[in-house]
């Protein structure tokens, strides 16, 4: 009798257990299938399988308007970096760039045209900045949730939190990021800020951050566009608006003008398409 | 007692060297801070002893619910005025003086906020 009595108490235990395993561990099982799954309706709607839902900022780069205005991309760049305090630290070594412009061959590298491609294509000014991927590896890169992607999809900073590790920079394939090596507030040798003319508006970041481009979150909050499309509004060369929205004027443009995204293999799904 | 003589009136002593800033600060009334009041607006964000114990936290809020959650950077007071949700734009709007302002307390408790390493601090008063 005593030995069925081990025996019960054996079986009752080892049930016991089971009963608090099993569940716990089904549970993880499953999460990790749903997330497998969430990140497959992502890509299936990068794809235009699933109606993508919210909103998401992107813009439209006509590279022949910048061709045909000489000059304005540069104007573009230096209206944004005027309106966002970035500092001019003369030379490239220290280079703080929230927008710039860039040969065809180094903004679109993985281009298989490469050696049949119209010769123009090189002297082309390619403005360049954040891409604001749909899928940031700078975002996963950061320790200190520094750097996130907003419901609206900007990729944006909160240069609070930024330690200086530059793992951001590591994994932005893009290299759209920059590091304050030196005090952005600083003065250079002949006694020049850095920062030519300071926006009361905006704050400056200090030394041991990274930053880039914000996509004028702090303007499209008060209804106006990016400061680099108004400086451009005349040429229409940048055109802005909510790619989720298949009625606005980006979606418009993407649905009836042939582009191309900056280095699509590193599977970023970036919100910027280049009309060249 | 053994060394009464002694211990009582080193105690005695002992308190009184321990408490003196006691006696001697906080008498004088002269140095405590005194932050200079905006002169056209007479109500704050939030009541003022919520202000002087919590404002560095209701800034983080803001920061926060703004950058990352898409909040509104329009506030309204208790009376319905509405304000900048922002240090630069919206604080330092009644506050323009943060010599007189800001400066005034921290400089009394040693308190070195870096908020002024990016924000920018209005011209007029610097
Ligand atoms: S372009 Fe670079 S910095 Fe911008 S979101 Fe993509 S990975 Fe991040
Ligand atoms: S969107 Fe704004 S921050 Fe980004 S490059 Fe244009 S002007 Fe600069």
């Amino acid at each position: 009798m005593d030995s069925k009595r081990r025996d019960f108490l054996k079986i009752a235990g080892l049930s016991a257990i089971a009963g608090i395993a099993v569940p716990s561990a089904f549970n993880s099982l499953l999460k990790g299938e749903a997330l497998a799954s969430e990140h497959g309706a992502a890509a299936a709607g990068a794809h235009g399988a699933v109606a993508p839902t919210g909103k998401r900022w992107g813009m439209v780069i006509d590279v022949k308007k910048f061709s045909a205005n000489p000059g304005l991309a540069e104007k573009c760049v230096s209206t944004c970096h005027a309106v966002h305090n970035v500092p001019d630290f003369g030379n490239k070594k220290d280079e703080i760039k929230w927008v710039w412009v860039d040969s065809f061959n180094h903004v679109f590298p993985d281009d298989s045209s490469q050696y049949k491609k119209p010769e123009a294509l090189d002297s082309m000014p390619i403005l360049t900045l954040c891409n604001h991927c749909d899928n940031p590896p700078c975002v996963r890169a950061c320790p200190t949730q520094a750097t996130f992607k907003t419901k609206d999809g900007i990729v944006a900073m909160d240069y609070h939190r930024c330690i200086g590790c530059r793992f951001c920079m590591a994994a932005c394939p893009y290299g759209a990021r920059s590091f304050n090596w030196r005090d952005p507030r600083g003065k250079d040798a002949n006694g020049q800020p850095f920062i030519k003319a300071e926006n009361p508006k905006f704050p400056t970041r200090m030394r041991g951050v990274v930053e880039k481009c914000n996509f004028c979150t702090e303007r499209l909050a008060i209804g106006q566009i990016p400061a680099c499309v108004e400086a451009a509004a005349e040429s229409k060369a940048l055109v802005f608006g909510d790619l989720n929205d298949p009625a606005s004027e980006v979606s418009q443009m993407l649905k009836t003008t042939f582009t191309i995204q900056r280095k699509p293999s590193a599977g970023t799904h970036p919100s910027l398409f280049y009309i060249i | 007692m053994y060394g009464k003589g002694r211990i009582i009136p080193a105690l005695i002593l002992f308190l009184g060297v321990m408490t003196s800033p006691m006696w001697f600060k906080s008498a004088d009334v002269s140095k405590m801070p005194k932050p200079e009041k905006p002169k056209d607006y007479t109500e704050c964000v939030a009541p003022v002893q919520e202000m002087r114990t919590s404002h560095m936290v209701l800034l983080n809020q803001w920061r926060d619910d703004i950058l990352r959650e898409g909040g509104s950077r329009i506030g309204k007071t208790a009376n319905g005025t509405e304000y900048v949700r922002s240090l630069q734009n919206g604080c330092m709007k009644c506050h323009s003086d943060k010599k007189k302002f800001c400066d005034e307390c921290h400089n009394y408790t040693s308190v070195k906020p870096y908020c002024w390493d990016c924000h920018l601090q209005p011209k007029e008063a610097m």
